[in-house]
């Protein structure tokens, strides 16, 4: 902090102007229909919204005793641990094997970041593909290996399947920055550790694990946001939240109802729940996780 | 000839110069493919028919897309004339008053004679309101129906001519196909379409009170009724006996039919064009299976597909454009080709037996059986289904079947658990549009 430089501006509304482009961004896709989204989730409207009325808390109140909606909360939690520590501990390992290459580089780094600039519902149909009981790829190496494949009716099966298309997904983003984080390890405290006799395996507990923690949670942070909210085109691809509501997560089903089924309040009022967990987990993993993160 | 082409040529001519003052008719639809080009033919043939007016087929994804499409047009003021609306989303259509333009008025007030009785009752009386007025032109319409492998049917020592009729004869031929190593001998598509909603209406059942909602908002869903308990029990052993197995909701199993990989399945009768593009074997379309000792079964299926719906707040000239295009739409020898070349149903008696004598069904074998089913006299039962949230109940209908179908829940907890959360949305829908 003691060689931080600041710079000052004169004017008071310059630093203003030039922030505005990013806060009109901001202001325009995120408060906006955040505002929308509290606003109509207080009322109750038909279809081609010729008609609305408040109905205050009714929407909340009516989500709360739909035990379908507490199991996805359930539901929601799995998938998102598993989504989040799967996706980091493979692009983890995947960044440090990459970091260590001497040839091919390259090759090997760029083919690792293709699966990110694949549209979501494109994984999940690929998946599918693969997936399919009785005639998909993988399924029917499974069938040979004694495993009846079957994420139609097993919710098992079904959960391995988005949380794989998920991670698979996800690796690439986590991978780069994992990446460049073991990039930025100074060269000269593993050679110097290397020289008092510490192992590759030392070397990574000690050194670069603990240095790259900053990452590691923003990344952490980054994960669970995406499983929260942006995997609903890979579910609504592969399993439609079956077998009954087994792979339905919280976001699946405020896309089903709002864009789907049309009920606006209903899917409003999701959206807000939506929205308060995951301010409450950012919050959370900033007060307890950040502190036993190295900056 | 020579002469013909120069005045069909200026004619065009003609049609191009007079287009600055044609009314443009937009119609939104979810046809792709070879139905788009359907679509566009239609639009088409009205266009060149005569000068006024013209019909501009615009694809708006599938259907709860253009749906929203529509919802989020009308909000801003922009809908199209004419919007093409699934089956389900029927009763939304029909409760909103202010968003739509009965059909029967729309022609009327065009000033066409509009005769409800030339429409086939088992597909018009879906769109048809209490008071007798269809409100939306049935379009594309189709009905369940059972299709089977012939070539499977002869190596399990089974007659591929006689196909099973009731649901008795359904499983003892799958207990052939299995014993014949066959390891989907039956399956389904569109499981709640099938085996719950046409099932109701093929054994003459309602499916939910109030005339399966015709009659007013306070329908609640009927399928706790042992009728209903039995069928899906003995779907669930069958499932259990791997007579049955499940392949995903809505056409997912149409693809394993096509590749042989199940011999038997229940679908749309608008599955003909991909099952006969498709399959490398024979194969046979029959009559839903049914049960037999139930009084007044078969009756007859209900319909699928989707309907034309005129959006409100349009000039009166835009809609005489629309009356004429739905008069267009219903004239017997468009309404034949249409069915012909579709494997739709279709919505006129006339084009049926205009199809009949031209000798397409001796021709097409199976083809008919669609129309059979569909050509009787309804009952108060089997009209149709006209519920709210209705995309919903279809999705939680899902959940709980494919619950019982992987042993979960007991065939009798899974339809009352149907009951329970779609009764909820029903209640709903009855508070919000009272």
């Amino acid at each position: 902090m003691t060689f931080e430089k600041r710079v000052r501006f004169r004017s008071s509304w310059l630093p203003w102007a030039l922030v505005a482009p990013q806060l009109l961004v901001v202001v325009l896709f995120f408060f906006w229909p955040a505002g929308q989204a509290l606003l109509e989730s207080v009322y109750e409207s038909d279809a081609f919204g010729m008609s609305s009325t408040f109905v205050g808390l009714d929407n909340f109140k009516r989500l709360f005793a739909d035990e379908t909606y507490l199991q996805s909360f359930w539901t929601t939690a799995i998938f998102s641990i598993w989504v989040a520590g799967c996706g980091l501990t493979i692009a983890l390992l995947l960044a440090v094997m990459a970091d260590r290459i001497v040839h091919g580089g390259l090759f090997y780094k760029t083919s690792l970041i293709v699966p990110y600039a694949i549209a979501p519902a494109v994984v999940g149909v690929l998946w599918v593909f693969m997936f399919t009981p009785s005639m998909g790829v993988v399924s029917h190496a499974l069938k040979q290996a004694g495993v009846d494949w079957n994420h139609l009716l097993n919710s098992t099966h079904a959960m391995t399947l988005i949380v794989t298309a998920a991670v698979w997904k996800q690796i690439s983003y986590n991978f780069l920055f994992f990446l460049a984080a073991l990039q930025s390890v100074p060269k000269s405290l593993l050679e110097a550790a290397a020289i008092d006799g510490a192992g590759p395996w030392m070397r990574f507990w000690t050194i670069q694990l603990p240095l790259i923690t900053p990452t590691a949670f923003f990344l952490l942070v980054v994960n669970i946001v995406y499983a929260f909210f942006d995997t609903f085109a890979i579910i609504d691809a592969t399993t439609s939240g079956g077998p009954g509501k087994d792979t339905a997560i919280l976001v699946y089903k405020v896309y089903q109802d709002g864009f789907k089924a049309m009920d606006l309040g209903g899917s409003a009022a999701q959206s807000v729940v939506l929205m308060a967990i995951v301010i409450a987990l950012t919050v959370l993993q900033f007060r307890y996780i950040e502190k036993r993160v190295n900056y | 000839m020579k002469l013909r082409n120069t005045l069909t040529s200026m004619a065009l001519a003609l049609t191009a110069l007079s287009a600055q003052a044609q009314t443009e008719i937009q119609m939104w639809h979810s046809m792709s493919g070879a139905l788009g080009e359907w679509v566009n033919g239609l639009a088409n043939s009205y266009n060149q028919s005569q000068k006024d007016y013209k019909v501009v087929p615009v694809f708006k994804g599938n259907y709860d897309e253009s749906m929203t499409a529509a919802m989020a047009a009308f909000r801003g003021g922009n809908a199209p004339h004419v919007l093409q609306v699934f089956e389900v989303g029927t009763a939304t259509m029909m409760y909103s008053k202010g968003a739509i333009v009965p059909v029967a008025k729309v022609m009327k007030d065009a000033g066409y004679k509009f005769d409800p009785s030339v429409y086939i009752p088992a597909v018009a009386g879906y769109y048809t309101a209490p008071n007798g007025d269809i409100q939306s032109l049935p379009f594309n319409s189709s009905t369940p129906v059972f299709w089977y492998n012939k070539d499977a049917f002869k190596a399990a020592g089974l007659d591929p001519e006689s196909p099973p009729k009731t649901w008795t004869e359904l499983t003892l031929a799958a207990s052939k196909l299995k014993a014949s190593g066959h390891k989907c001998p039956f399956t389904t598509a569109w499981q709640t379409w099938v085996h719950l909603e046409t099932f109701s209406a093929w054994h003459d059942v309602e499916f939910a009170t109030q005339r399966n909602g015709f009659k007013g908002l306070n329908a609640r869903l009927n399928v706790t009724t042992p009728l209903h308990v039995r069928h899906i029990e003995n779907l669930a052993n069958m499932s259990a006996n791997g007579l049955f197995v499940y392949k995903g909701r809505a056409g997912a199993a149409g693809a394993t039919f096509e590749s042989g990989e199940c011999a038997m399945y229940t679908n749309s009768s608008a599955a003909y064009a991909g099952i006969k593009r498709n399959a490398k074997f024979a194969f046979g379309v029959s009559t839903l299976p049914y049960y037999p000792d139930v009084k007044g079964a078969p009756q007859n299926t209900i319909i699928g597909g989707a309907s034309l719906w005129v959006m409100a707040g349009k000039n009166s000239n835009e809609y005489k454009g629309v009356a004429g295009f739905f008069d267009h739409l219903s004239k017997t020898d468009v309404q034949a080709k249409s069915h012909q070349d579709t494997g739709y149903l279709p919505i006129t008696t006339a084009a049926y037996q205009a199809t009949e004598k031209s000798g397409f069904y001796k021709q097409n074998p199976g083809t008919d059986v669609s129309v059979t089913q569909m050509v009787r006299k309804t009952t108060d039962r089997s009209q149709g289904i006209r519920l709210g949230n209705f995309v919903q109940i279809r999705t939680i209908m899902d959940e709980e079947l494919e619950q019982v179908w992987s042993g979960k829940k007991s065939p009798k907890d899974g339809l009352e658990a149907i009951k329970k959360r779609g009764d909820e949305l029903l209640v709903r829908f009855e508070n919000a549009n009272r």
